[in-house]
């Protein structure tokens, strides 16, 4: 029918659209941000705007400290909870806990930071030592964020193991939690992986919440413990985009800095799609 | 220690990762209300900020209730077509593929990139200047990902039976959507567009770069006006304010931005679970 | 040792040269991909009268019933070659409207499959798609459809209720009533009974009996007493070939093949 030809074009059009976004993306940022990205831009030691010093090396480092913590810390708490909801947990137990789990994806994470600020770094600053603003307060406060996703992600791939695994091993002999780990989490395992990668492709692109809280120091420096205080790549963007004068190369820089972003965020994506794809075919 | 005791300490274990993991929900929403209730009054809800931390933050309500409102006015039709379009016309072929594949990079994309995106190409390049505009379809970008997954998953959902139902009947395949798939489908729909919303009424670093200063003391008049929001308003203060009540009003936002957010979200878990029990014996 | 079945009273005095012809199957083929699931079917299947087709597990019968209104075209790799006659129109031609033909032919499906909706609107779902009635017309078109199913009486009240409310024999009478909304000549039957209670079953073939003077039955079973109890001509189909089709007390107490005869005694199944 001819109704038919044309609505399935019109909707193609429309899914398309996603696709035509992500090029425009990549294309506006490369194009304002390729005359910077120099080995000199992401090597150097120095981000100095007013004296046109552009080197990212030491907020590449002070992401990545922030994220990898954070990824640690969440995937310690959320592997277990998501085992649980998946193996341990009556049905009504785990609804309620997945809706929870839901709507914390969505808090702003400008209440986060805000929180973060007045009451996670005063008390690391009255408790632990330094300013409070610091690497610690960015990985629990980000380990928080991330933690729903990768609870999501890891708890699909435990419930998508086969049921029959489980009861060849209970009727074995076997305990459940024996079951869990010699079973099901084995089989399990590369959906975990992807969704740890997944959580730290969604860490690195946290912006609001880690920024009020890990310092921003005008003139990063290579972190030397949990206590400094360091500059995120997502809040380099935020603080300076709106005094940094319309063509200089100082808003070059700061698209430089938007382009390794996407680029590292989408490599990390693609990783855990090749990751699961990898247990598809086994 | 033998099997059975070891699987009790683990289950204590997992008990104790459980609870620590969604614990920061009510200490968050009682730390908001326990602080913020003491800003809210006629005069904060319905006045305006002057001076930078006094004042009211009525501009910035309609600001952030306008941006959502737009936003999911732009995003989600087009998400739910894109998802009608993934979910029952795709081939398994190279394009599908690849469609799909961008689109899942749209989902992961930090929302500060989106942010410089729109400003780049909005703000700057097609000259929307920075307004409810801009801040709108820059959501809507941030929106579309989120909508399209939540769609297509509530068709796919869509009982196989009642497309053949519909089909034997001679009904075309694009009827058969329309009056038979949609309509179920719809709850699904509606909790995923909802929980867009709730996420984008949150969503900081987007409206930073493209829908205004955050402390506007005036609600936007035309789509080309720029516009305060609730969550630049929270963020300025928070992060400069240095009068105490400037961080009380930052608290009264905070609570009004949360009871804005839990509302849309509650009410799409609520629609899910209530038409969850009615689709289908 | 061998099993006696109950023919039913119409087929006692039924004799297959004095019907006319209503669905003709000549030649007809069919693949999925490379599997050949209907080699060589020739049928003519008569008009108001209860026609069965019965056979073991894989034998071709419902994909047989569904190239009738042509819903084996959902499947990609289905490919047929032959023609199939409704009234001496081929079916198969390419320039024939399966959307029109499916007008033409009712469907019941194995499983009852209401749609999500009231019982109003099951029933009112043909019409309306179809534009063919609106307002007081389709009350009467779906009141019609409800008592030709022998579901009025028991629904009558309660027409904005939802349809999952209903037993699931309630449902399955809902579906044919459905199917009867849009004026078929033709309602085909796969396997109807199979997920009901035996007392739904008994209502459903008493059905089948008061449909086929208005109608052409054609009934998918796996249930050899069904086939005896309400058909007046039965098909035996094994590994896609119709092996034997004939006046139902014919292939039932003189089956001609041997084949059939096991399949009747039970020797295999």
């Amino acid at each position: 029918m001819r109704t038919g030809d044309m609505v399935s074009r019109i909707l193609f059009l429309c899914a398309s659209l996603s696709a035509v976004i992500v090029f425009l993306i990549t294309a506006f940022l490369l194009q304002e941000g390729i005359k910077v990205l120099t080995p000199g831009f992401l090597f150097g030691m120095t981000w100095s705007p007013h004296r046109e010093l552009f080197g990212i090396f030491p907020t590449i480092v002070g992401t990545l400290g922030v994220v990898v913590g954070a990824v640690v810390i969440a995937t310690v708490i959320g592997i277990p909870s998501s085992i649980f909801l998946s193996e341990f947990s009556p049905f009504w137990v785990r609804n309620i806990i997945k809706s929870s789990v839901e709507v914390i994806v969505g808090i702003p994470s400008v209440v986060i930071g805000f929180f973060g600020l007045t009451v996670l770094v005063p008390f690391i600053r009255d408790h632990v030592g330094g300013r409070g603003e610091s690497i610690l307060a960015g990985w629990i406060v980000l380990a928080f964020m991330i933690l729903p996703n990768l609870i999501t992600i890891a708890e699909d791939s435990l419930r998508a193991v086969p049921r029959s695994y489980r009861e060849a091993s209970l009727a074995l002999g076997a305990t459940k939690w024996q079951t869990v780990r010699n079973v099901v989490l084995p089989s399990a395992s590369s959906g975990i992986r992807a969704a740890l990668v997944l959580g730290v492709g969604r860490a690195m692109g946290e912006t609001m919440a880690v920024l009020m809280v890990v310092g921003n120091p005008e003139t990063p420096w290579i972190p030397t413990g949990i206590l400094d205080r360091v500059r995120m790549l997502t809040s380099t963007i935020a603080i300076e985009f709106s005094y940094a004068e319309w063509g200089s190369t100082h808003q070059h820089a700061l698209f430089a800095i938007g382009v390794v972003l996407f680029f590292m965020v989408a490599a990390l994506n693609f990783i855990a799609t090749f990751v699961i794809r990898r247990r598809n075919i086994q | 220690m033998n099997e059975v005791q070891k699987e009790k300490l683990v289950r204590a274990l997992l008990y104790a990762a459980v609870a620590l993991s969604i614990v920061m929900l009510p200490i968050i929403v009682v730390w908001v209300t326990a602080n913020g209730v003491g800003a809210i009054s006629l005069e904060f809800l319905t006045g305006r900020p002057y001076r930078f931390e006094y004042g009211g933050i009525y501009p910035q309500i309609v600001g952030s209730l306008y941006l959502v409102s737009l936003c999911t006015l732009l995003g989600g039709p087009l998400g739910i077509a894109s998802a009608i379009y993934l979910a029952e016309y795709a081939p398994d072929n190279v394009v599908t593929r690849t469609v799909r594949f961008f689109t899942e990079t749209l989902a992961g994309m930090p929302s500060i990139v989106i942010g410089l995106f729109g400003l780049q190409f909005l703000v700057y390049y097609l000259k929307l200047k920075t307004s409810l505009l801009a801040g709108a379809v820059s959501l809507s970008f941030l929106m579309l990902p989120w909508t399209i997954r939540a769609s297509e998953e509530a068709i796919k959902v869509v009982p196989r039976e009642y497309r053949e139902a519909s089909l034997a009947m001679g009904a075309t395949k694009w009827q058969t959507i329309l009056r038979v798939v949609l309509p179920a489908a719809v709850p699904g729909i509606v909790t995923g567009v909802l929980l867009g919303m709730g996420k984008a009424i949150g969503e900081t670093a987007v409206v930073w770069l493209t829908a205004g200063s955050g402390l506007e003391a005036f609600v936007p008049r035309t789509l080309r006006s720029p516009t305060g929001s609730l969550p630049m308003y929270i963020y300025l203060l928070a992060t400069q304010g240095h009068t105490a009540e400037g961080l009380q009003n930052a608290f009264g936002a905070s609570l009004v931005l949360l009871v804005m957010f839990m509302a849309m979200s509650v009410s799409a878990l609520l629609i899910r679970n209530h038409y969850l029990r009615k689709l289908g014996p | 040792m061998s099993k006696t079945y109950m023919i039913n009273g119409d087929a006692a005095a039924f004799s297959p040269r004095r019907a006319n012809d209503k669905v003709v199957f000549k030649g007809f083929n069919l693949w999925y991909g490379d599997n050949h699931v209907l080699k060589d079917v020739n049928a003519a299947i008569k008009s108001n009268i209860v026609t069965a087709f019965m056979g073991p597990s894989g034998c071709g019968k419902s994909t047989l019933l569904r190239s009738i209104d042509r819903m084996n075209d959902i499947i990609p790799s289905c490919r047929t070659t032959g023609d199939v006659y409704i009234d001496r129109r081929n079916i198969y031609d390419t320039d024939e409207d399966v959307y029109t033909l499916r007008k033409t032919v009712g469907m019941v499906f194995q499983k009852p499959n209401p749609f999500p909706m009231s019982i109003y609107d099951n029933i009112a779902y043909g019409p309306r798609l179809h534009k063919t009635a609106s307002g007081d017309e389709l009350d009467k078109i779906v009141e019609e459809s409800l008592r030709g199913a022998a579901l009025w009486d028991e629904v009558k009240d309660r027409l904005r209720m939802n349809a999952f409310g209903l037993s699931g024999g309630q449902q399955q009478r809902l579906c044919i009533a459905r199917a009867l909304s849009i004026n078929p000549e033709i309602i085909l039957m796969d396997e109807p009974c199979s997920a009901l209670d035996p007392i739904a079953t008994m209502k459903i073939e008493a059905l089948m009996r008061e449909l086929k003077e208005r109608y052409t039955v054609v009934l998918v079973t796996h249930n050899l007493q069904q086939a005896a109890r309400v058909s007046e001509m039965t098909a035996f189909m094994y590994l896609g070939e119709i092996i034997e089709f004939g006046a139902t007390r014919d292939v039932f107490e003189n089956p001609r093949n041997g084949l059939t005869e096991n399949y009747i005694t039970g020797r295999f199944g």
